[in-house]
């Protein structure tokens, strides 16, 4: 290991340090400048005798994750040092404070809660399709870009898929942050990305009470009441948080994975369209479980764990947002009876998929008053109406479906939009018939294949005899 | 400089080609065999002349049980298929041609084709604790090795914790330089983990960053070869199913 002193002026490998940001029990972090190169961060292991021998595992553990992770929500990494010499990490310097900043704010405003909420889950998807967990999500590991997004910084703890997990098989001892650790992460399981979403649980629950939901324990006893001793529900300590909050805090917060929002995405989904969140018991909830249930589930914490037995892919894989998008208006009988289908075989492929119904009110770019049609109802809940009217025949549970009706003059785009802000991972659409109409509008499905960053199920009624003129018309509709 | 390892190659010529093309285009500029360059497969000579020439333009080669058989014969405890195979490949190939060293060293790296310990012994390297025997009875910091035929990835943390890693397919892995590496990339001509596409390992010196690979190539053809030079009919069987 080198001699060199760490100081500000003090250069390694062409990086000169200029500030100590931050001195953590486990390592330093410095702002750092390089010729031709923005602001930078270092981050330096402590080295030293007695240091916590977790802290240099931690720090390999992030020398081997960074790298591989792209995207706005992770600091870029820019290069390393190896432990021959002084090791770091040099990734880029994301400019505003951390949530921590805002807990001398909490309680939140309830909507501010749900966009920080939103900005995080967002973050979390996107790590989790990398492959990597967090675990240990909490205020002080999340900062934010001035453009808005979540950054997640700090994967000494985490748990890349597809690499040796150095931790795991080094330390005895669960690892991660009191009052936001998992319960299957004291059962030193470490390879469910639910595990993040139990950590946003308890990151919204602080946001919106200004209290933890599980206080500081510093003993492994106290940290375990967790498996048994559900929070007191935020509506109780701050009756301003929304019922659909609350629901989606105490869903995140459910001690089984199982009983949890599956995926980040499914998380994002709610907080983004509260309205449509199902409520159930946890909504109402105003206080604790009672001295029964917690005996109970007590009880039920002295069996072994059950292994988690899936990969951070498999599990999003398995836990997909899909979106079937309906033309209310234009669609034959036929082609909405598909689409049903069509959702159908996407739907049993993945038990713990989440279909949202769509359907887009075009408005004209001026006119201010769409939602009234001529006979004075609401067509807003019309659409709503006939929406979970074409839906019902698939007899999905409430938690599994919700309902959406938007609003824009191009429906493409407003489709994409939704798609984009929510992380869909699969649209079901259906491609309009050989019509005059269409020739002058362009096809809405083409538009939604080219333009989605996912998978697109464009569903087609079979013609008889028509197939020539079908194509034909496909063709024209698209930009040549 | 990226090191393509390959290893069991077992006359396989198909995978071997299939292996080295790959390994191209991830822009190896030298490769390491190691060991078991025979036995098995029907091409032991052209497979031997690859070999050479990938020492000649900088790598490495280092001999296995298999062709350490076909110099002196097969051992008494040799499996009645893999001695048929050796004799016949005695029969195809002078012994001057497999004339390789039992290790070879460079750097802080160590190539052998089984465990480290006593290499003439032959010892399979399955386990955690096979693996740190290996590690353990050299000073290299990282060890290359064949052998076991299953894609392995071991280390050995610096208070003598010793783990293994199935690696996936296609992901850069960082060797630290906190801990000791065992690489175990798997066999190129005869894959045993039900799956029959080919196994070998990409190696960047410079950055220590491995990557281990799969590539399906013609095991039916290299299957009918061995069929048709006469070997025994199951060791061309097992490579179209990867067992």
């Amino acid at each position: 290991m080198s001699t060199q002193r760490i100081e500000p002026g003090a250069v390694i490998d062409g990086y000169r340090l200029e500030e100590r940001l931050h001195q953590g029990s486990m390592a330093t972090l410095w702002r750092v400048s390089a010729v031709g190169r923005p602001t930078l961060v270092m981050k330096m292991p402590l080295l030293r005798e007695g240091d916590d021998p977790t802290a240099l595992v931690s720090f390999e553990v992030e020398q081997m994750i960074m790298p591989t992770l792209v995207g706005p929500h992770v600091p870029q990494f820019v290069a390393s040092g190896d432990f021959s010499a002084q090791p770091y990490i040099v990734m880029e310097h994301i400019g505003g404070g951390s949530l921590r900043s805002r807990l001398e704010e909490t309680p939140l405003e309830p909507e501010e809660v749900a966009r920080l909420g939103a900005q995080i889950a967002s973050a979390l998807q996107a790590l989790h399709l990398q492959h990597v967990i967090h675990l240990d999500l909490k205020p002080s590991n999340v900062m934010f870009r001035s453009t808005g997004e979540a950054v997640l910084i700090d994967f000494g703890f985490s748990r890349h898929d597809r690499l040796p997990d150095l931790l795991a098989e080094q330390f005895r001892l669960p690892m991660g942050t009191a009052p936001y650790i998992s319960p299957e992460q004291l059962q030193r399981i470490r390879n469910d990305p639910r595990s993040d979403l139990f950590a946003l649980g308890a990151v919204l629950y602080h946001l919106v009470t200004g209290e933890r939901a599980f206080g500081f324990p510093t003993t492994v006893l106290g940290l375990r009441r967790r498996l048994y001793r559900d929070p007191v529900p935020p509506r109780a300590r701050n009756p301003r948080c929304p019922a659909s909050l609350q629901e989606i805090i105490l869903h995140c917060l459910e001690t089984d994975p199982q009983n949890r929002y599956q995926s980040a995405a499914q998380v994002l989904l709610a907080l983004r369209n509260p309205g449509e969140v199902s409520l159930t018991a946890r909504a109402g909830r105003l206080k604790q479980d009672g001295p029964l249930t917690v005996a109970r589930r007590w009880l039920r914490t002295l069996g072994n764990p059950g292994e988690a037995s899936q990969t951070t892919a498999g599990q999003i894989a398995r836990s997909p947002v899909v979106v079937v998008a309906l033309d209310l208006v234009a669609s034959s009988d036929a082609l909405r009876t598909d689409l049903r289908t069509a959702s159908e075989r996407v739907l049993g492929m993945h038990p713990g998929a989440r279909l949202a119904c769509l359907t887009v009110l075009r408005t004209s770019r001026l006119a201010q008053d769409v939602t009234i049609d001529e006979e004075g109802r609401n067509l807003r809940v019309l659409r709503l109406v006939e929406l979970k009217d074409w839906a019902r025949p698939l007899g999905l549970a409430e938690g599994r479906l919700t309902y959406h009706v938007l609003e824009g003059p191009d429906p493409a785009s407003v489709l994409v939009d939704f798609v984009r802000e929510n992380r869909v991972d699969h649209v079901v659409i259906g491609a309009r018939g050989a019509s005059q109409l269409r020739r002058y509008l362009g096809s809405v499905s083409a538009k939604v294949v080219a333009e989605s960053p996912c998978t697109v199920t464009v569903v087609k009624v079979p013609q008889h005899g028509g197939e020539d003129t079908e194509e034909r018309s496909d063709l024209e509709a698209l930009p040549r | 400089m990226r090191l393509a390892l390959l290893a069991d190659l077992h006359a396989n010529l198909e995978a071997v080609e299939a292996c080295l093309a790959h390994a191209r285009t991830q822009g190896a500029e030298q490769v390491a065999f190691l060991g078991d360059l025979v036995g098995y497969g029907a091409d032991p000579g052209p497979v031997v002349d690859r070999v050479r020439a990938g020492v000649e333009a900088g790598g490495l080669a280092i001999k296995g049980n298999h062709d350490e058989a076909a110099v002196r014969g097969p051992p008494p405890s040799m499996r009645t298929d893999a001695a048929r195979a050796v004799t016949w490949t005695q029969e195809h190939l002078g012994p001057e041609q497999l004339a390789f060293p039992l290790t070879v060293e460079r750097g802080e790296r160590l190539f052998v084709h089984a465990s480290a310990v006593d290499p003439e012994r032959w010892l399979y390297v399955l386990s955690s604790v096979d693996a740190g025997r290996s590690l353990r009875s050299v000073t290299a910091r990282e060890v290359f090795s064949g052998h076991t035929h299953t894609p392995s990835l071991y280390h050995l943390a610096a208070d003598g914790t010793m783990a293994g890693f199935r690696p996936v397919p296609g992901t850069p892995i960082k060797l630290s330089g906190l801990r000791r590496w065992l690489v175990i990339p798997g066999s190129v001509g005869q894959p045993r983990d039900g799956n029959p596409a080919a196994c070998y390992a990409m190696l960047d010196e410079a950055s220590d960053v491995v990557v281990f690979h799969r590539v399906p190539y013609d095991a039916e053809q290299a299957a009918r070869k061995i069929r048709a030079a006469g070997l025994p009919g199951d060791l061309g069987a097992r490579l179209e199913l990867g067992s």
